[in-house]
């Protein structure tokens, strides 16, 4: 069940650090959405606003709205954890659970939401990985630790694991930016059958991957260091990467600055 | 393309060559640096093969005597070598054990809450006190008991006053090395399994603690070895017996440091002799201990 997800005037603050200013962007269901800008502008921030990771850091805290189908995922009512097991996420640098067998992890979101159907927990284990395009590398090893595995089986250990809680929506913070081309070019591939089932909004460094990977692109950048980033613009990826509207992303993109 | 070898091949000028031999005053340098480090060495470990030289060569022919490990004290006369010394074994593993039944779920959670939850103040306090009492002598916590249980409330001596003062010297060293241990779980993990809708505390319970299990449990039997060997409190708080005594709740109940020091006051050869078997048996349960801590961490749950 992917979902639309629309943000509002949304503010980030780290303290009394103003991060990021009055984002608007809407990611439409079934699409892949691809943040780029250069360091710091604050596209992970903005990411991780959208699943309400960023309230881990002490201080952190969100104006504006984030609606997942209008629904505001920082209303009063809104338990971050459920907000989470909507909102999947997976992150720049494998992190499959060290104490667990492959199997384990995949199924560690289901478990540990208190599944005990073994066969249920089996089932979604095979159809999860056969998802992340894993299954045949792995399905002699499930009960292998996980930590065994290459960094990109890695990394597609941990999509498994987040589509195992049939998420609605799917982030991706720089995903492939600790692996080689060859794994990159799997997520990638991943990436765009994952797409026929979920709203996906991936940062990425590598502006060819937001070009091959992504429906639209938003360009987020920062006047000046200590000012709050913000977002330059959001269009159809072919038009940001041809013809974008401002001059900032034409040179981001062209290499002149960044 | 000459086949000539050497400095003097058309292709290689004879210069200087850029490598050489290292030279005298650094070779020298190098032994003498050498030497010392393992003089230093050697230095330090004089002593601690003397002392453990000393207590084997002196206290093998008690353990292995045969009512060592069987039999107490009781009706033994001090000039007999008769008898052995298991109710001191007993007391010894009973107010250990006691003591780690209360030290170990309260530093657990206290170093849960420091790393996971703590902010601010509280923390900040709490966690200063972990420091002052981490330094407090065994002394000084055995007297604490004494005014606070004994004086003050009215208990009796017994073995379980010894371990509300074990427990005094155990907390600093659980706290500190849980913590330490949880420090080590890496933040992705916990970040991982929030993304996947876990709540925190389960978070805690099935993804951070058993990362760090084998390094807590090792650091639980380290702290319960270092407190067996505690003197002060079974001085001021417990009553010697030589007879075995199973309930650590009253009456007096003998443990091996507290022996070793009754026997002191024997002057008869065979007072020494059990001193010393004492003394090796002490050792030898330590050295289990020590060796069930690296089989845990050999055995962890985190597989490579």
């Amino acid at each position: 069940m992917a979902k639309r997800l629309d943000l509002k005037a949304v503010d980030i603050f780290y303290g009394d650090f103003h991060a990021v200013s009055d984002v608007n962007l809407s990611v439409s269901p079934r699409s892949v959405t691809s943040f780029i800008g250069p360091s710091g502008c604050g596209k992970s921030t903005v990411l991780r606003t959208l699943n309400r990771m960023h309230e881990e850091i002490p201080g952190a805290r969100v104006d504006g709205e984030v609606l997942l189908d209008g629904e505001d995922i920082y209303a009063r009512s809104a338990d971050a954890v459920a907000v989470r097991r909507t909102i999947g996420m997976v992150f720049q640098r494998p992190n499959p659970f060290p104490t667990m067998s492959i199997r384990d992890n995949v199924v560690a979101g289901l478990k540990l939401q208190g599944v005990r159907d073994k066969k249920k927990l089996d089932e979604v284990a095979e159809a999860s990985l056969r998802g992340a395009n894993l299954w045949k590398e792995v399905k002699d090893r499930l009960d292998k630790p996980g930590g065994g595995l290459s960094g990109g089986q890695q990394q597609r250990l941990c999509i498994a694991r987040a589509i195992a809680v049939q998420p609605d929506v799917l982030l991706m913070d720089e995903p492939c930016s600790a692996l080689d081309p060859i794994s990159t070019l799997a997520i990638e591939d991943l990436i765009g059958d994952l797409k026929k089932e979920y709203t996906i909004v991936i940062v990425t460094h590598n502006m060819q991957q937001a070009a091959r990977v992504s429906d639209q692109t938003a360009f987020f950048n920062l006047e000046a260091t200590g000012k709050p980033g913000k977002l330059v613009e959001i269009d159809d990826t072919e038009k940001i990467f041809s013809n974008p509207h401002e001059q900032a992303t034409e040179d981001y993109i062209s290499g002149r600055f960044g | 393309m000459s086949t000539a070898t050497g400095l003097s091949s058309p292709e290689r000028p004879a210069t200087t060559p850029t490598f050489q031999a290292p030279s005298t005053g650094r070779k020298i340098k190098n032994n003498l640096a050498t030497f010392l480090v393992g003089l230093a060495f050697v230095i330090a470990l004089v002593p601690l093969v003397w002392v453990l030289a000393t207590v084997v060569v002196r206290g093998i022919g008690a353990i292995l005597s045969s009512d060592w490990w069987g039999r107490s004290l009781s009706g033994v006369l001090p000039e007999s070598y008769a008898g052995g010394v298991y109710h001191a074994i007993y007391g010894t593993l009973i107010q250990a054990a006691l003591a780690a039944v209360i030290a170990v779920p309260i530093g657990i959670l206290a170093a849960i809450y420091l790393v996971e939850y703590g902010r601010g103040r509280l923390a900040k306090t709490t966690s200063f006190m972990v420091d002052i009492l981490a330094g407090v002598p065994s002394i000084v916590a055995a007297l604490f008991i004494f005014a606070a249980f004994i004086s003050i409330l009215g208990a009796e001596q017994s073995a379980f006053m010894v371990s509300l003062a074990l427990v005094l010297l155990m907390l600093p060293v659980v706290i500190r090395n849980t913590e330490e241990m949880l420090r080590l779980v890496p933040d992705e993990l916990r970040e991982a399994a929030y993304a996947l809708g876990i709540p925190k505390w389960k978070t805690i319970l099935r993804i951070v603690l058993p990362t760090a299990l084998s390094g807590t449990v090792t650091g639980v039997m380290l702290a319960l070895a270092r407190v067996m060997g505690e003197t002060a409190p079974v001085l001021v708080l417990v009553g010697y017996s030589q007879s075995i005594n199973f309930d650590p709740f009253s009456g007096n109940m003998a443990s091996l440091p507290l022996l070793m020091f009754s026997e002191l006051s024997n002057p008869e050869p065979s007072g020494q002799f059990r001193i010393w078997g004492a003394a090796l048996t002490l050792i030898l349960i330590i050295m289990i201990l020590q060796l069930g801590a690296s089989v845990v961490s050999r055995f962890s749950a985190i597989s490579k």
